[in-house]
């Protein structure tokens, strides 16, 4: 038996164990089923086997080796652009979709992932070449602690004050608390709006945080954690009870108006605190000041 | 071909009220014309709205 061979073992093992543990089935992401989840382990196991591999194969000066590399790069680029046409695909049969946004963050966040488990199982596989397989746990540990560190962003609740508001109209116009969502016209689908929304107003705690929540794919993520969540209250071909948010041009609030399938107050102020910033959506405008100046 | 923003149609009691290329329905009483507009809102995918009293448009978003 070759001398690195436990090494390879452990290596692999514990990059496709990464894996498995970042695959968080969630009720609101994808994959959520057996096959999503045999894909991305499948993938996980390759990603782990290649960063296990580059330390043995310099050990034994097969220094190009390591160029296969490049090749994982390429492969788990198609990762991205696979699960982004996916979610793309499914998005148009949503009754509230994700929207780009929410679906760009999604298709970066696998790809990066299995970035993650080729360097830790480098890292691992390094560690224990050169010192020992105590070193390598202890390694381990750590790559598992920054996994979990690097997966988990920021949330909704963490930068806003979320607040349950009164729906109303003026006339035809419908408003939660003081911003404006939009006209309606028929007094039955008022009555309607009446008895099945909720409105919900989300106040930014920075001035950074305004821009963010501003963004349109950042709302439109909003409204699609909730719907999951919730349910909702309409069919295809009912525009008018399409859940919406509009932005108070004052003070950077948001209204969230929504008619879920399910009324608890509870359970959307949980879900709307829970709601992912997305990468994309983050904007810090005074970093960007200070930077220039 | 998708359309967006476009009135669809004009639902009103004052005929006086609509002018040009949108197709109006002219009713007799606010109860035929709350009636013609959720009717037209369904088949035609879009949303009824008030402007005034007496003129509902139907647009689609």
């Amino acid at each position: 038996m070759n001398e690195y061979i436990p090494a390879i073992i452990y290596g692999v093992l514990f990059g496709t164990a990464l894996r498995l543990f970042m695959l968080r089935i969630d009720y609101r992401q994808y994959p959520t089923y057996l096959h999503g989840r045999i894909i991305h382990l499948s993938l996980g196991f390759i990603a782990a086997s290649l960063g296990t591999l580059a330390i043995p194969s310099v050990m034994e000066e097969q220094y190009t080796a390591v160029t296969f590399l490049t090749i994982a790069a390429s492969q788990f680029r198609e990762v991205r652009n696979m699960e982004r046409n996916t979610l793309n695909e499914m998005d148009a049969f949503e009754l509230v979709p994700r929207g780009n946004t929410y679906i760009e963050g999604i298709a970066i966040a696998f790809e990066s992932r299995n970035y993650l488990v080729i360097a830790s199982s480098l890292l691992v596989t390094s560690f224990y070449v050169f010192i020992g397989w105590y070193a390598a746990v202890i390694v381990s540990i750590i790559c598992i602690i920054g996994a979990q560190v690097l997966m988990s962003g920021s949330s909704l609740g963490k930068i806003t004050e979320i607040e349950r508001a009164e729906l109303t109209f003026k006339g035809a116009g419908l408003y939660v608390d003081s911003i404006y969502i939009m006209n309606i016209g028929l007094p039955e689908r008022q009555k309607e709006i009446l008895e099945y929304g909720m409105g919900f107003i989300v106040t930014p705690k920075s001035f950074s945080v305004r821009s963010t929540i501003a963004n349109l794919g950042q709302r439109q993520a909003i409204l699609h954690d909730l719907s999951v969540t919730l349910g909702v209250f309409r069919d295809s071909g009912t525009p008018a009870l399409v859940p919406l948010i509009k932005r108070d041009l004052n003070d950077g609030r948001i209204g969230v108006f929504i008619l879920p399938q399910e009324k608890n107050l509870d359970t959307a102020l949980s879900v709307l605190a829970k709601v992912p910033v997305l990468e994309h959506a983050v904007q810090k405008p005074h970093f960007k000041k200070e930077a220039s100046s | 071909m998708k359309m967006e923003k476009v009135i669809l149609g004009a639902v009103t009691t004052e005929k006086s009220s609509v002018q040009g290329g949108t197709p109006v329905f002219y009713c007799e009483g606010k109860k035929e014309m709350e009636s013609i507009a959720a009717n037209l809102e369904a088949i035609l995918d879009g949303i009824a709205h008030r402007l005034t009293d007496e003129l509902y448009i139907i647009v689609k978003h």
